[in-house]
């Protein structure tokens, strides 16, 4: 509310004005990330705590130095980077060695946000462009997971977390498989409890999918979120994957196994949903859920990577322009296409 | 309309042809042409610098063919006759190459007789060879293909040392050196690629805003 100008404005519709500025939308995002993050401390420990605030510390300093080198004023104020730091640091497998965070963090900003022209033109979510610059360049090291509540696991690093610049990751922990990659190597179901709680091991915030849906609920609450596009994601996926389980439950997870393991939950109520590169129109938004549900779903089922959400948002961000040029709203008072050929 | 094409050529030795293919009118990052083995073979060092001078060997000897002939070869296939002319010298220096290093050979592939393909030397037969005499065609050949070679080692220098930890073949880190798959993929060329531009463009600007600012500072005295 502070930010609302008290002077005296003379101009046209829309007069009423609420109160809420961007700053204000971004904190309460990073207040709905918090408990994600604490989960993730909670389960990794120190490792996914150091990592988080690599990549947070990191994404902030790349724009400052960025918006610096600009000449710009720096936008790090405006609490949109860090919550970009914040996502793009539960994205990534903790134990990750902390150079490679710090690295794609610069990608993530320099790459993702600042040269597309900042805050509001960002084509991508910037936090996935840093993770799928990771995942191109280290495979190996992005696909090493650490195993979840190990033993004194708040007092230890990982050890390959410190590895120096440049250098190859050594692993001394043993690694655990995600439910994703069970399942598709091994044909290991996990059961959904384990998922719905997050007792499971993967990327730093993905596991508990009870935290991510209460911090969902509380932005859409506050209407600071299109619920619509997760919505829309969490049916088509539903629907798909039941269909398909339902022909081969071999080979096809089920609903539940799929809505609760991977990426899937953070990915659509915290990535999916960013304010710029999604399309403009309810119906915009749907066709955009529908599109993410679907490729996750291929990619899962029949493609070479056990997770595939990264990709079906970013294809689905590049997407979301045309996705709002299918479906403009007519302009009050004309005709249809159609009518007026005729 | 032949008139058009065919203009009088200046007469005059000009070295600003040679130095305008280094800088001024990069084939690679000013005018952005002949993508593919920029982005392809710029692997490696050694690979960008192979594949630099032998697309230079093609640009030379085609603008000093093309240039010499300029006056017989009818308007009409132009374009086939280039092409017939680049071929040949393209041949050439892929035998060359294979005679000089198999390794080579095998490393840059198809790219050495896609060179014939490769539209900064069609473009510097249409555009230059055709309307100018021996001697500046020679001078520009070299400097376009000294300027291609410059951006493809830029490039694979780059893609080089984070791809593989080593400069020329020539270790630089110790072992273990962690490689970034994506910089020895074609997707690293693109960032490689996209990063020098912004670099060079950057440049431009600065200078561009230096020039304005002296001029001004100029005008200001009187």
């Amino acid at each position: 509310m502070s930010k609302i100008n008290k002077t005296l404005e003379i101009r046209t519709s829309p007069h009423i004005v609420r109160g809420l500025s961007t700053d204000d939308i971004m904190r309460n995002v990073v207040w709905a990330l918090l408990p994600v993050a604490g989960f993730a401390v909670y389960t990794f420990g120190l490792t996914a705590l150091v990592m988080l605030s690599v990549a947070t510390l990191s994404c902030v300093l790349s724009e400052h130095i960025l918006c610096r080198l600009n000449g710009r004023e720096s936008t790090i104020g405006d609490w949109s980077i860090t919550i970009t730091g914040l996502l793009y640091g539960l994205t990534l497998p903790p134990g990750l060695p902390l150079w490679m965070v710090a690295v794609g963090g610069f990608i993530a900003v320099g790459l993702g946000k600042f040269l597309f022209g900042g805050l509001g033109y960002n084509v991508f979510n910037p936090a996935l462009v840093g993770r799928a610059f990771l995942q191109a360049a280290f495979p190996v090291a992005m696909t090493t997971w650490h195993p979840a509540f190990a033993d004194g696991r708040f007092f230890s690093l990982d050890g390959a977390t410190l590895t120096v610049p440049f250098m190859e990751p050594v692993y001394t922990a043993v690694t655990g498989a995600t439910p994703l990659a069970a399942m598709k190597f091994a044909q290991q179901p996990t059961a959904a409890y384990d998922l719905v709680f997050g007792f499971t091991s993967g990327s730093a915030g993905e596991t508990s999918a009870l935290f991510i849906l209460a911090g969902g609920a509380y932005l859409a609450v506050r209407n600071m979120l299109n619920w619509r596009i997760p919505a829309a994601i969490f049916a088509t996926v539903a629907l798909l994957s039941g269909i398909l389980h339902a022909i081969d439950p071999q080979h096809y997870a089920g609903p539940m196994f799929m809505l609760f393991s991977g990426g899937l939950m953070l990915g659509a109520v915290f990535m999916a949903t960013d304010m710029v590169a999604t399309p403009l129109t309810n119906r915009g938004v749907i066709i955009y859920g529908v599109l993410i549900a679907v490729l996750t779903v291929m990619i899962r089922y029949w493609g070479g990577l056990p997770e595939g959400v990264m990709y079906a948002i970013l294809f689905a961000n590049a997407a979301s322009r045309h996705i709002d040029r299918l479906v403009q709203p007519r302009v009050y008072g004309t005709l249809k296409q159609a009518k007026r050929g005729s | 309309m032949a008139n058009d094409l065919f203009k009088m050529p200046e007469t005059a030795v000009s070295t600003d042809e040679f130095i305008k293919g280094l800088w001024r009118e990069n084939p690679v990052f000013v005018q952005v042409l002949g993508m593919c083995p920029v982005l392809a073979v710029t692997n490696s060092g050694i690979n960008a610098i192979a594949m630099g001078l032998a697309t230079t060997f093609v640009l030379v000897m085609s603008n000093i063919l093309v240039s010499s002939l300029r006056k017989v070869i009818p308007k009409q296939v132009r374009i086939a006759t280039y092409i017939l002319i680049i071929a040949t010298f393209v041949t050439v220096v892929e035998y060359l190459i294979q005679a000089i290093s198999l390794d080579l050979h095998k490393a840059l592939g198809a790219f050495i007789s896609l060179i014939v393909v490769n539209c900064v030397i069609l473009g510097r037969a249409e555009a230059f060879a055709s309307k100018n005499t021996l001697a500046n065609s020679f001078l520009d050949g070299l400097g376009m293909g000294l300027g291609f070679t410059f951006a493809l080692l830029c490039l694979g220098v780059v893609r080089e040392i984070l791809g593989s930890g080593t400069i020329f073949g020539i270790g630089l880190f110790p072992d273990g050196f962690q490689s970034w798959v994506v910089m020895i993929l074609p997707g690293g060329g693109f960032f490689t690629m996209g990063a020098w531009l912004l670099f060079f463009n950057w440049l431009k600007e600065r200078n561009k805003k230096r020039e304005a600012a002296l001029s001004e500072s100029g005008t200001g005295v009187k």
